[in-house]
Protein backbone atom coordinates (compact mmCIF):
# COMPACT_ATOMS: atom_id res chain seq x y z
CA UNK A 1 0.00 0.00 0.00
CA UNK A 2 1.40 3.37 -1.07
CA UNK A 3 1.99 5.65 1.89
CA UNK A 4 3.65 8.75 0.44
CA UNK A 5 2.35 11.30 -2.11
CA UNK A 6 4.94 10.24 -4.66
CA UNK A 7 4.16 6.53 -4.38
CA UNK A 8 0.47 7.35 -4.79
CA UNK A 9 1.15 9.45 -7.90
CA UNK A 10 3.42 6.77 -9.38
CA UNK A 11 0.81 4.06 -8.82
CA UNK A 12 -2.07 6.07 -10.31
CA UNK A 13 -0.01 6.98 -13.38
CA UNK A 14 0.79 3.32 -13.85
CA UNK A 15 -2.83 2.25 -13.45
CA UNK A 16 -3.79 4.71 -16.22
CA UNK A 17 -0.96 3.50 -18.45
CA UNK A 18 0.86 6.84 -18.38
CA UNK A 19 4.29 5.40 -19.10
CA UNK A 20 6.31 8.29 -20.54
CA UNK A 21 7.54 10.80 -17.96
CA UNK A 22 9.50 13.84 -19.14
CA UNK A 23 10.82 16.32 -16.65
CA UNK A 24 13.01 19.27 -15.83
CA UNK A 25 14.19 18.31 -12.37
CA UNK A 26 13.36 19.93 -9.08
CA UNK A 27 14.26 19.11 -5.50
CA UNK A 28 10.65 18.62 -4.38
CA UNK A 29 10.01 16.26 -7.31
CA UNK A 30 13.13 14.23 -6.54
CA UNK A 31 11.40 11.35 -4.69
CA UNK A 32 8.74 11.06 -7.42
CA UNK A 33 11.38 11.04 -10.17
CA UNK A 34 13.36 8.44 -8.21
CA UNK A 35 10.29 6.24 -7.68
CA UNK A 36 9.40 6.42 -11.37
CA UNK A 37 12.93 5.76 -12.58
CA UNK A 38 13.15 2.73 -10.28
CA UNK A 39 10.13 1.18 -12.00
CA UNK A 40 10.81 -0.40 -15.42
CA UNK A 41 7.21 0.28 -16.46
CA UNK A 42 8.16 3.90 -17.09
CA UNK A 43 10.31 5.60 -19.70
CA UNK A 44 11.57 8.70 -17.89
CA UNK A 45 14.16 11.29 -18.84
CA UNK A 46 15.14 14.90 -18.30
CA UNK A 47 14.65 17.45 -21.07
CA UNK A 48 16.57 20.66 -21.67
CA UNK A 49 13.45 22.85 -21.44
CA UNK A 50 9.84 22.43 -20.39
CA UNK A 51 8.65 23.48 -23.89
CA UNK A 52 10.72 20.69 -25.40
CA UNK A 53 9.22 18.17 -22.97
CA UNK A 54 5.69 19.32 -23.81
CA UNK A 55 6.43 18.85 -27.52
CA UNK A 56 7.78 15.33 -26.93
CA UNK A 57 4.68 14.45 -24.94
CA UNK A 58 2.39 15.86 -27.64
CA UNK A 59 4.11 13.74 -30.27
CA UNK A 60 3.95 10.68 -28.03
CA UNK A 61 0.21 11.22 -27.53
CA UNK A 62 -0.41 11.35 -31.28
CA UNK A 63 1.66 8.19 -31.58
CA UNK A 64 -0.55 6.46 -29.01
CA UNK A 65 1.54 6.76 -25.84
CA UNK A 66 0.38 8.44 -22.61
CA UNK A 67 2.71 10.83 -20.84
CA UNK A 68 3.14 13.47 -18.14
CA UNK A 69 5.48 16.44 -17.71
CA UNK A 70 7.02 17.18 -14.29
CA UNK A 71 8.46 20.62 -13.55
CA UNK A 72 8.62 23.41 -11.00
CA UNK A 73 6.70 26.69 -10.94
CA UNK A 74 9.34 28.71 -12.81
CA UNK A 75 9.36 26.10 -15.57
CA UNK A 76 5.63 26.33 -16.02
CA UNK A 77 6.07 30.04 -16.70
CA UNK A 78 7.88 29.18 -19.95
CA UNK A 79 4.91 27.24 -21.36
CA UNK A 80 1.93 29.53 -22.16
CA UNK A 81 2.73 29.87 -25.88
CA UNK A 82 3.02 26.15 -26.54
CA UNK A 83 -0.05 25.28 -24.45
CA UNK A 84 -2.01 27.89 -26.41
CA UNK A 85 -0.70 26.94 -29.85
CA UNK A 86 -0.19 23.17 -29.55
CA UNK A 87 -1.98 21.48 -26.62
CA UNK A 88 -5.28 23.38 -26.69
CA UNK A 89 -6.02 23.85 -30.42
CA UNK A 90 -4.97 20.29 -31.27
CA UNK A 91 -6.94 18.81 -28.33
CA UNK A 92 -3.92 17.13 -26.80
CA UNK A 93 -4.37 15.98 -23.18
CA UNK A 94 -1.12 17.50 -21.93
CA UNK A 95 -0.64 16.37 -18.32
CA UNK A 96 1.46 18.65 -16.15
CA UNK A 97 2.58 18.26 -12.55
CA UNK A 98 4.13 21.34 -10.99
CA UNK A 99 5.92 21.45 -7.66
CA UNK A 100 4.81 24.73 -6.18
CA UNK A 101 7.47 27.24 -5.27
CA UNK A 102 6.96 30.86 -4.29
CA UNK A 103 4.69 30.35 -1.31
CA UNK A 104 4.63 29.08 2.31
CA UNK A 105 8.22 29.85 3.19
CA UNK A 106 9.79 30.86 -0.13
CA UNK A 107 13.25 32.35 0.23
CA UNK A 108 13.94 33.32 -3.41
CA UNK A 109 12.23 36.52 -4.56
CA UNK A 110 12.31 35.42 -8.20
CA UNK A 111 10.36 32.28 -7.34
CA UNK A 112 7.89 34.29 -5.32
CA UNK A 113 7.16 36.61 -8.25
CA UNK A 114 6.96 34.04 -11.02
CA UNK A 115 4.63 31.87 -8.93
CA UNK A 116 2.04 34.68 -9.03
CA UNK A 117 1.72 34.15 -12.81
CA UNK A 118 0.88 30.43 -12.69
CA UNK A 119 -2.81 30.31 -11.74
CA UNK A 120 -3.81 33.36 -13.83
CA UNK A 121 -2.19 31.72 -16.88
CA UNK A 122 -3.90 28.40 -16.21
CA UNK A 123 -7.23 30.20 -15.80
CA UNK A 124 -6.72 32.30 -18.94
CA UNK A 125 -6.07 29.13 -20.95
CA UNK A 126 -9.09 27.42 -19.34
CA UNK A 127 -6.94 24.54 -18.06
CA UNK A 128 -8.40 22.12 -15.53
CA UNK A 129 -6.21 22.67 -12.46
CA UNK A 130 -6.00 20.85 -9.13
CA UNK A 131 -3.94 22.04 -6.20
CA UNK A 132 -3.00 18.99 -4.16
CA UNK A 133 -2.65 19.69 -0.45
CA UNK A 134 -3.70 16.48 1.34
CA UNK A 135 -2.41 12.94 1.27
CA UNK A 136 -5.89 11.43 1.72
CA UNK A 137 -7.15 13.25 -1.41
CA UNK A 138 -4.16 12.61 -3.65
CA UNK A 139 -5.27 9.35 -5.22
CA UNK A 140 -8.83 10.53 -5.90
CA UNK A 141 -7.68 13.78 -7.50
CA UNK A 142 -5.07 12.27 -9.81
CA UNK A 143 -7.23 9.28 -10.72
CA UNK A 144 -10.33 11.28 -11.63
CA UNK A 145 -8.42 14.09 -13.34
CA UNK A 146 -6.62 11.60 -15.60
CA UNK A 147 -9.93 10.01 -16.59
CA UNK A 148 -11.28 13.45 -17.46
CA UNK A 149 -8.19 14.63 -19.36
CA UNK A 150 -8.20 11.61 -21.66
CA UNK A 151 -12.00 11.58 -22.07
CA UNK A 152 -12.22 15.28 -22.92
CA UNK A 153 -8.84 15.47 -24.72
CA UNK A 154 -7.93 18.48 -22.61
CA UNK A 155 -4.77 19.47 -20.74
CA UNK A 156 -4.68 19.18 -16.96
CA UNK A 157 -2.34 20.65 -14.37
CA UNK A 158 -1.62 19.31 -10.87
CA UNK A 159 -0.04 21.78 -8.48
CA UNK A 160 1.83 20.05 -5.67
CA UNK A 161 1.43 22.34 -2.65
CA UNK A 162 4.07 22.47 0.10
CA UNK A 163 1.19 21.35 2.33
CA UNK A 164 1.45 17.97 0.59
CA UNK A 165 5.15 17.72 -0.18
CA UNK A 166 6.77 19.77 2.57
CA UNK A 167 8.11 22.09 -0.13
CA UNK A 168 11.62 23.40 -0.26
CA UNK A 169 12.80 24.94 3.00
CA UNK A 170 15.26 27.72 3.60
CA UNK A 171 18.74 26.57 4.44
CA UNK A 172 22.04 28.41 4.52
CA UNK B 1 31.55 9.46 -39.58
CA UNK B 2 34.14 8.80 -42.24
CA UNK B 3 31.38 7.48 -44.55
CA UNK B 4 29.95 10.97 -44.63
CA UNK B 5 33.30 12.40 -45.71
CA UNK B 6 32.11 12.93 -49.29
CA UNK B 7 29.58 15.44 -48.04
CA UNK B 8 30.41 19.15 -47.68
CA UNK B 9 32.44 20.01 -44.61
CA UNK B 10 30.40 23.13 -43.92
CA UNK B 11 27.38 25.21 -44.89
CA UNK B 12 29.26 27.37 -47.38
CA UNK B 13 30.13 24.37 -49.53
CA UNK B 14 26.57 23.07 -49.89
CA UNK B 15 24.54 23.86 -53.00
CA UNK B 16 21.55 26.19 -52.58
CA UNK B 17 18.48 24.10 -53.44
CA UNK B 18 14.73 24.76 -53.59
CA UNK B 19 12.58 23.84 -50.59
CA UNK B 20 9.55 22.59 -52.54
CA UNK B 21 11.73 20.60 -54.91
CA UNK B 22 13.63 18.72 -52.21
CA UNK B 23 10.51 18.25 -50.06
CA UNK B 24 8.82 16.68 -53.08
CA UNK B 25 11.86 14.44 -53.63
CA UNK B 26 11.77 13.38 -49.97
CA UNK B 27 8.04 12.62 -49.96
CA UNK B 28 8.58 10.58 -53.12
CA UNK B 29 10.99 8.32 -51.23
CA UNK B 30 8.53 7.55 -48.40
CA UNK B 31 6.79 4.23 -49.04
CA UNK B 32 6.15 2.88 -45.54
CA UNK B 33 3.81 5.44 -43.97
CA UNK B 34 6.72 7.30 -42.38
CA UNK B 35 5.61 10.13 -40.09
CA UNK B 36 6.62 13.67 -41.08
CA UNK B 37 6.39 16.66 -38.74
CA UNK B 38 6.42 20.04 -40.47
CA UNK B 39 7.70 22.99 -38.44
CA UNK B 40 5.94 26.33 -38.76
CA UNK B 41 6.22 28.64 -41.72
CA UNK B 42 7.16 27.88 -45.29
CA UNK B 43 8.68 24.54 -44.24
CA UNK B 44 5.23 23.17 -43.55
CA UNK B 45 3.54 25.03 -46.44
CA UNK B 46 5.79 23.22 -48.89
CA UNK B 47 5.30 19.90 -47.06
CA UNK B 48 1.56 20.41 -47.56
CA UNK B 49 2.09 21.24 -51.25
CA UNK B 50 4.50 18.34 -51.82
CA UNK B 51 2.14 15.84 -50.19
CA UNK B 52 -0.71 16.21 -52.66
CA UNK B 53 -1.13 13.50 -55.25
CA UNK B 54 -3.91 12.16 -57.47
CA UNK B 55 -4.59 9.55 -54.78
CA UNK B 56 -5.20 12.23 -52.14
CA UNK B 57 -3.01 14.05 -49.67
CA UNK B 58 -0.46 12.12 -47.63
CA UNK B 59 -2.00 11.40 -44.22
CA UNK B 60 1.06 10.76 -42.04
CA UNK B 61 2.02 14.44 -41.88
CA UNK B 62 1.60 16.76 -38.89
CA UNK B 63 1.56 20.50 -39.52
CA UNK B 64 2.37 22.79 -36.60
CA UNK B 65 0.38 26.02 -36.35
CA UNK B 66 2.54 27.76 -33.77
CA UNK B 67 4.80 26.40 -31.02
CA UNK B 68 7.85 27.54 -32.99
CA UNK B 69 10.82 25.24 -32.48
CA UNK B 70 8.90 22.12 -31.49
CA UNK B 71 9.06 20.08 -34.72
CA UNK B 72 12.05 18.10 -33.44
CA UNK B 73 10.55 17.40 -29.98
CA UNK B 74 7.18 16.39 -31.48
CA UNK B 75 8.96 14.07 -33.92
CA UNK B 76 10.98 12.57 -31.05
CA UNK B 77 7.74 11.91 -29.15
CA UNK B 78 6.24 10.10 -32.15
CA UNK B 79 9.50 8.15 -32.57
CA UNK B 80 9.40 7.04 -28.91
CA UNK B 81 5.74 6.04 -29.13
CA UNK B 82 6.20 4.11 -32.40
CA UNK B 83 9.75 2.75 -32.49
CA UNK B 84 9.12 0.68 -35.64
CA UNK B 85 8.09 3.68 -37.73
CA UNK B 86 10.60 6.09 -39.28
CA UNK B 87 9.89 9.67 -38.27
CA UNK B 88 11.08 12.86 -40.01
CA UNK B 89 11.16 16.38 -38.61
CA UNK B 90 11.30 19.19 -41.17
CA UNK B 91 12.44 22.37 -39.49
CA UNK B 92 13.70 25.81 -40.51
CA UNK B 93 16.98 27.33 -39.38
CA UNK B 94 15.27 30.04 -37.32
CA UNK B 95 13.07 27.44 -35.65
CA UNK B 96 15.78 24.95 -34.73
CA UNK B 97 17.87 27.79 -33.29
CA UNK B 98 15.09 28.29 -30.73
CA UNK B 99 15.36 24.74 -29.41
CA UNK B 100 18.99 23.64 -29.84
CA UNK B 101 18.77 21.64 -26.62
CA UNK B 102 16.39 19.26 -28.37
CA UNK B 103 19.28 18.07 -30.57
CA UNK B 104 21.09 16.97 -27.40
CA UNK B 105 17.98 15.19 -26.14
CA UNK B 106 17.60 13.37 -29.48
CA UNK B 107 21.23 12.27 -29.24
CA UNK B 108 20.93 11.23 -25.59
CA UNK B 109 17.82 9.16 -26.31
CA UNK B 110 19.58 7.52 -29.27
CA UNK B 111 16.42 7.84 -31.35
CA UNK B 112 17.20 5.24 -34.03
CA UNK B 113 14.09 5.92 -36.10
CA UNK B 114 14.40 9.71 -36.25
CA UNK B 115 15.71 11.92 -39.05
CA UNK B 116 15.84 15.72 -38.80
CA UNK B 117 15.89 17.76 -42.02
CA UNK B 118 16.89 21.41 -41.64
CA UNK B 119 15.77 23.85 -44.34
CA UNK B 120 18.36 26.58 -43.97
CA UNK B 121 17.98 29.78 -45.99
CA UNK B 122 19.64 31.97 -43.37
CA UNK B 123 16.46 34.00 -42.91
CA UNK B 124 13.19 34.34 -41.05
CA UNK B 125 11.60 34.30 -44.48
CA UNK B 126 7.90 34.36 -43.54
CA UNK B 127 8.31 37.47 -41.40
CA UNK B 128 10.11 39.49 -44.05
CA UNK B 129 13.46 37.83 -44.60
CA UNK B 130 15.33 39.14 -41.58
CA UNK B 131 18.68 37.31 -41.33
CA UNK B 132 19.21 34.42 -38.92
CA UNK B 133 22.66 33.69 -37.51
CA UNK B 134 23.20 30.72 -39.85
CA UNK B 135 24.27 33.20 -42.53
CA UNK B 136 26.69 34.75 -40.07
CA UNK B 137 28.88 31.83 -39.08
CA UNK B 138 26.61 29.37 -37.26
CA UNK B 139 26.63 25.87 -38.75
CA UNK B 140 23.63 23.73 -37.73
CA UNK B 141 25.24 20.48 -38.88
CA UNK B 142 28.28 21.30 -36.76
CA UNK B 143 26.03 22.02 -33.78
CA UNK B 144 24.20 18.73 -34.32
CA UNK B 145 27.46 16.77 -34.40
CA UNK B 146 28.69 18.51 -31.28
CA UNK B 147 25.32 17.74 -29.65
CA UNK B 148 25.99 14.05 -30.19
CA UNK B 149 24.15 13.35 -33.46
CA UNK B 150 27.14 11.77 -35.20
CA UNK B 151 25.25 11.10 -38.43
CA UNK B 152 24.81 14.74 -39.38
CA UNK B 153 25.68 16.00 -42.84
CA UNK B 154 25.11 18.82 -45.29
CA UNK B 155 23.43 17.72 -48.51
CA UNK B 156 25.89 18.68 -51.27
CA UNK B 157 23.10 18.78 -53.87
CA UNK B 158 19.77 17.15 -54.73
CA UNK B 159 21.30 13.75 -55.45
CA UNK B 160 23.20 13.78 -52.17
CA UNK B 161 20.00 14.77 -50.38
CA UNK B 162 18.15 11.79 -51.85
CA UNK B 163 21.07 9.53 -50.91
CA UNK B 164 21.01 10.76 -47.30
CA UNK B 165 17.23 10.32 -47.02
CA UNK B 166 17.65 6.81 -48.42
CA UNK B 167 20.25 6.01 -45.79
CA UNK B 168 18.06 7.42 -43.02
CA UNK B 169 15.27 5.13 -44.20
CA UNK B 170 17.50 2.04 -44.12
CA UNK B 171 20.00 2.63 -41.33
CA UNK B 172 19.65 3.45 -37.66
CA UNK B 173 19.71 7.12 -36.68
CA UNK B 174 19.39 9.62 -35.34
CA UNK B 175 20.17 11.54 -38.50
CA UNK B 176 20.36 15.24 -39.27
CA UNK B 177 20.47 16.47 -42.86
CA UNK B 178 21.32 20.12 -43.45
CA UNK B 179 19.86 21.63 -46.62
CA UNK B 180 20.72 25.07 -47.93
CA UNK B 181 17.67 26.46 -49.65
CA UNK B 182 16.80 29.56 -51.67
CA UNK B 183 14.23 32.21 -50.77
CA UNK B 184 11.47 31.17 -53.16
CA UNK B 185 7.91 31.49 -51.90
CA UNK B 186 6.16 28.22 -51.02
CA UNK B 187 3.91 26.57 -53.59
CA UNK B 188 0.77 26.43 -51.41
CA UNK B 189 -0.54 27.28 -47.93
CA UNK B 190 -1.34 24.66 -45.29
CA UNK B 191 -5.00 24.35 -44.31
CA UNK B 192 -5.30 25.74 -40.77
CA UNK B 193 -7.70 23.31 -39.08
CA UNK B 194 -5.97 21.79 -36.04
CA UNK B 195 -8.70 19.25 -35.24
CA UNK B 196 -8.53 17.87 -38.76
CA UNK B 197 -4.73 17.92 -38.89
CA UNK B 198 -4.45 15.95 -35.66
CA UNK B 199 -7.19 13.48 -36.50
CA UNK B 200 -5.72 12.80 -39.95
CA UNK B 201 -2.27 12.32 -38.49
CA UNK B 202 -3.44 9.91 -35.77
CA UNK B 203 -5.42 7.88 -38.31
CA UNK B 204 -2.37 7.89 -40.57
CA UNK B 205 -0.31 6.45 -37.70
CA UNK B 206 -2.93 3.80 -36.95
CA UNK B 207 -3.69 5.22 -33.50
CA UNK B 208 -7.30 5.86 -34.52
CA UNK B 209 -9.33 3.54 -36.67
Amino acid sequence: MAETWYEIVRDVLKRHNVSLVTYVPDNVLRPLIAAIEADPFFTAFACTREEEALGINAGAHMGGLRSILLMQTSGFATLPNVIASLSVPFSIPTLMMVSERGTLGEFNIGQQLVARTMRPVLDALNIETHTMTRLDEAEFIVDRALVQAFATMAPCCFILSPLLTGGKVFSK
Amino acid sequence: MTELANHPANRDQAKVMNRYDITKRMVGLLHNDEAVIGGIGYTNFDLWAASESPGGRRQQNFYMLGSMGLAVPIALGVAIAQPRRKVFALEGDGSVLMQLGSLSTVAARGAKNLCIVIMDNGAYQITGGQPTVTGQGTDIVGIARASGIAQSAWAADEDAFAELIGRALKEDGPWLIGCRIDNQKPVDTTERDPARIRDNFMRGLGVRA
